[in-house]
């Protein structure tokens, strides 16, 4: 059982990494990448807000959503799916706020320390993309929390490898219009190139 | 309103404030769809009327939305016009609704149009919003289709499903270039756009956080070797 969540997990960090190879979540990954700091700060809220999020849209995807799921209720042949994208963003940008309220009341550090990425994290799509392919996998609630705390991970540590690389490379003499954004765009493509390489592993 | 800032919010997204090349907005996209140039060409069709509809609908309303809700409502709006979108999309053209997958959805994330609402619709008239969307999305297609025919031209000799470039495995001469089919290779291609871009408007270039001095090495640098 252990090991199966553990496949999981190792599956959605590495060959199924959801910046680099997935590339979700592109434009913050490549906007607040610059520094490590902000680039951990920015991680963490990630994974929090994924391990909220997924399975809380499982939740509302099997009870709710997917056909005949209304049946605890005594109602048959519903299908609401067109509803879907509506209500995920929906949780999303709700829980983000309720998160905000609390780490500004109960957690002031750690609200100081996140505050300024929580609104970022509404329109990141690493979140989103999270809960759709979390329904397209099909995955059970216990899965889902597995996968959603393994999607935010895999995220948060491919933006601190960036950022990493990105600060030793402010003493390279790079051509003027590749400096900056440029050069970023060409080692992500590199990055992925070499996460490419856990495609072949079968777990 | 005269007719040229009507021109100037069209054009200037083109090159001059591309949101892809510039502002880092809406890459997420650009990178997933763009092996094949008719499946992005829907893509980009999606995208540039979201945009253009939902900074419509947000600059009509946008007196009346309460700025501590504002990111919810705007939400709302642009989900609500994906959906339309996505139920479109795969009523008449199901085959390419099934390559996009998730991406149609990831519409409503994607930054451009959260980034267009909030920095031009809620302060902006609805005519003028509705043509700034239309030059953000043309500037983000322009970007998608450049990258989407290298793909597919040298990748795999075609454009559209027609075969330009007779590749060796039916007979002709060209050989395959199966790197660019391969996703990362767009990062690299939207790259190496970034510099073009840059090597024709300069003013683009971004500023060095510090320079490195003219004497690379230090003047006390062998004295305090010695001591080591």
């Amino acid at each position: 059982m252990f090991e199966h969540y553990l496949n999981i997990f190792i599956t959605t960090v590495f060959i199924e990494n959801i910046a680099l190879s997935l590339f979700l979540g592109m434009c913050t990954f490549i906007a607040i990448s610059k520094k490590i700091d902000a680039a951990f700060g920015l991680g963490i809220a990630v994974i929090v807000v994924c391990l909220i999020t997924v399975p809380l849209n499982n939740l509302i995807y099997n009870y709710i959503l997917r056909e005949d799921a209304l049946i605890w209720l005594g109602i048959e042949g519903t299908n609401l799916e067109f509803v879907e994208l509506i209500s995920y963003i929906g949780v999303i940008a709700a829980s983000v706020q309720i998160l905000e309220m609390f780490l500004d009341k109960y957690v002031p550090a750690l609200y100081n320390a996140l505050g300024q990425f929580l609104p970022l994290i509404t329109v990141n799509c690493a979140i989103l993309g999270a809960s759709l392919f979390m329904v397209e996998k099909d995955l059970l609630f216990v899965e889902s929390i597995v996968y959603g705390f393994g999607a935010g991970f895999g995220w948060a540590f491919a933006i601190v490898v960036l950022a990493g690389i990105r600060e030793k490379l402010k003493y390279s003499d790079i051509p003027e219009g590749l400096k900056g954004l440029g050069m970023t765009f060409i080692i992500v493509g590199l990055m992925s190139f070499g996460f490419m390489s856990f495609g072949g592993i079968s777990l | 309103m005269n007719l040229k800032s009507y021109k100037e919010v069209i054009i200037k997204p083109l090159v001059d404030e591309n949101p892809i090349t510039l502002q880092i907005l809406g890459i997420c996209s650009a990178l997933a769809v763009t092996n094949n140039l008719s499946v992005t060409l829907v893509m980009c069709v999606a995208v540039i009327s979201v945009i253009s509809f939902s900074n419509l609908f947000i600059s009509l309303i946008r007196n009346y939305i309460p700025s501590s809700i504002r990111i919810i409502v705007q939400m709302t709006i642009i989900a609500s016009l994906v959906i339309v979108v996505d139920e479109l999309l795969k009523a008449y053209d199901y085959e390419t609704s099934k390559k996009l997958s998730v991406f149609v959805g990831l519409i409503i994330t994607n930054c451009i149009v959260m980034g267009r609402a909030e920095a031009f619709a809620m302060k902006e008239k609805p005519l003028l919003s509705f043509l700034d969307g239309l030059g953000n999305g043309l500037g983000y297609s322009l970007i998608l289709i450049g990258v989407a025919t290298i793909r597919e031209l040298f990748g795999a000799g075609t454009l559209f499903g027609y075969e330009i470039l007779p590749l060796v495995s039916n007979g002709g001469w060209y050989m395959g270039n199966n790197l660019l089919l391969l996703p990362p290779s767009s990062f690299i291609i939207i790259g190496l756009f970034i510099w073009f871009i840059r090597s024709i408007r300069p003013n683009q270039i971004e500023v060095d956080d510090f320079k490195l001095s003219d004497h690379s090495t230090s003047p006390n640098l062998s004295k305090r070797e010695l001591n080591v």
